[in-house]
């Protein structure tokens, strides 16, 4: 195996679950409040999935008062306490940057049952 | 210099640090390195080591670099650098130099060859600014202005203008060790290093620290 890969390895994180376009998420990230530390949730449509071992990342839209709200995580963050897949989505693309000149019901991704 | 080693850079990724912040980091292989020549007060005047790092075959080794490589008891070496290193005394000839003898959040320099970028202009070379590419300019990335008229009516020396780039030894400072894996003698350092991927790299404890 490759040097640079084989030295990231303990860094990746396999107890997360499969992630995928689409997919309605809940991302619970843990927030540093001066030395306290309390969970967060992000929840929202993943609409880019960006590979490359350990710096993979993710992005999660979701409207919020009104606003699109997009935030990218990267996947094997320690940051991240845990994910949740909330539901999958049908898609037929691998970036679902439409959406965001969508509103209302028109920016849904049906759901894959 | 307390401690150097010779090593090979075989590229960059991320690595997340314990505040779960991730640095970008420099891989790379540090050693093995063998003592191949000690020089000493009485023979050369001074106190230093010579250390040999990489591998090559005997038809590229010179017959008069295989028999001081024989007179080492080494195998024989890519590259040789001499260290004028403080424990220099207590080294001898044959002794292994591992990546273990820097330590996880130890200040470092590292020197390496950069990447050659040719003949290059001044904007690439010396970070000029360029000219209006529109608006009928007809004046887009060449040097401006090279100095007065008639007195001096020469160009003064040191002018940045375009020329050869690249190819250049440089050392970068204060670089800090994020990871070690002594066993593959690999080395994980904060930031970019000079030189290709496969390049030869010198790795010393920091000046500055």
């Amino acid at each position: 195996m490759d040097i640079v890969k084989e030295l990231t390895k303990d860094q990746i994180r396999t107890d997360l679950p499969k992630l995928e376009v689409g997919s309605t998420v809940k991302v619970h990230v843990k927030v540093k409040e001066g030395n306290r530390e309390r969970i967060q949730v992000f929840e929202g449509t993943i609409i880019k999935i960006q590979h490359g071992g350990i710096q993979q990342t993710f992005t999660v839209r979701r409207i919020s008062y009104g606003t699109g709200v997009e935030r990218t995580f990267p996947v094997n963050s320690p940051k991240i306490d845990k994910i949740e897949v909330v539901r999958k989505g049908k898609i037929r693309r691998a970036r679902l940057f439409y959406l965001r000149d969508r509103v209302g019901k028109a920016a849904k991704v049906k759901e894959r049952l | 210099m307390k401690k150097a080693i010779l090593g090979k850079k075989l590229g960059m990724t991320q690595l997340f640090d314990e505040n779960g912040v991730l640095i970008p980091v420099t891989v790379i292989e540090a050693g093995p390195c063998r003592v191949t020549q000690k020089k000493t007060v009485e023979n050369d005047g001074y106190e230093a080591v010579q250390i040999g790092f990489g591998e090559k075959k005997e038809k590229h080794t010179t017959k008069p670099m295989q028999g001081h490589f024989k007179k080492a008891g080494t195998a024989y070496m890519k590259y040789l650098k001499e260290f004028k290193l403080d424990g220099a005394a207590d080294l001898n000839v044959g002794d292994e130099i591992k990546a273990d003898v820097f330590a996880e959040g130890e200040m470092i320099d590292v020197t390496g060859i950069t990447k050659g970028k040719g003949y290059a202009g001044t904007i690439k070379r010396w970070g000029t600014h360029r000219g209006p590419m529109t608006h009928g300019s007809g004046y887009h990335r060449g040097p401006g202005s090279l100095g007065a008229c008639s007195t001096p009516s020469r160009v003064m020396k040191g002018k940045k203008l375009a020329g050869h780039l690249g190819v250049e030894k440089v050392t970068i400072q204060n670089l800090k060790v994020v990871k070690i894996d002594a066993e593959k003698n690999v080395i994980a350092i904060k930031g970019a290093v000079p030189g290709p991927k496969g390049g030869m790299v010198i790795i010393k404890d920091s000046v500055k620290a």
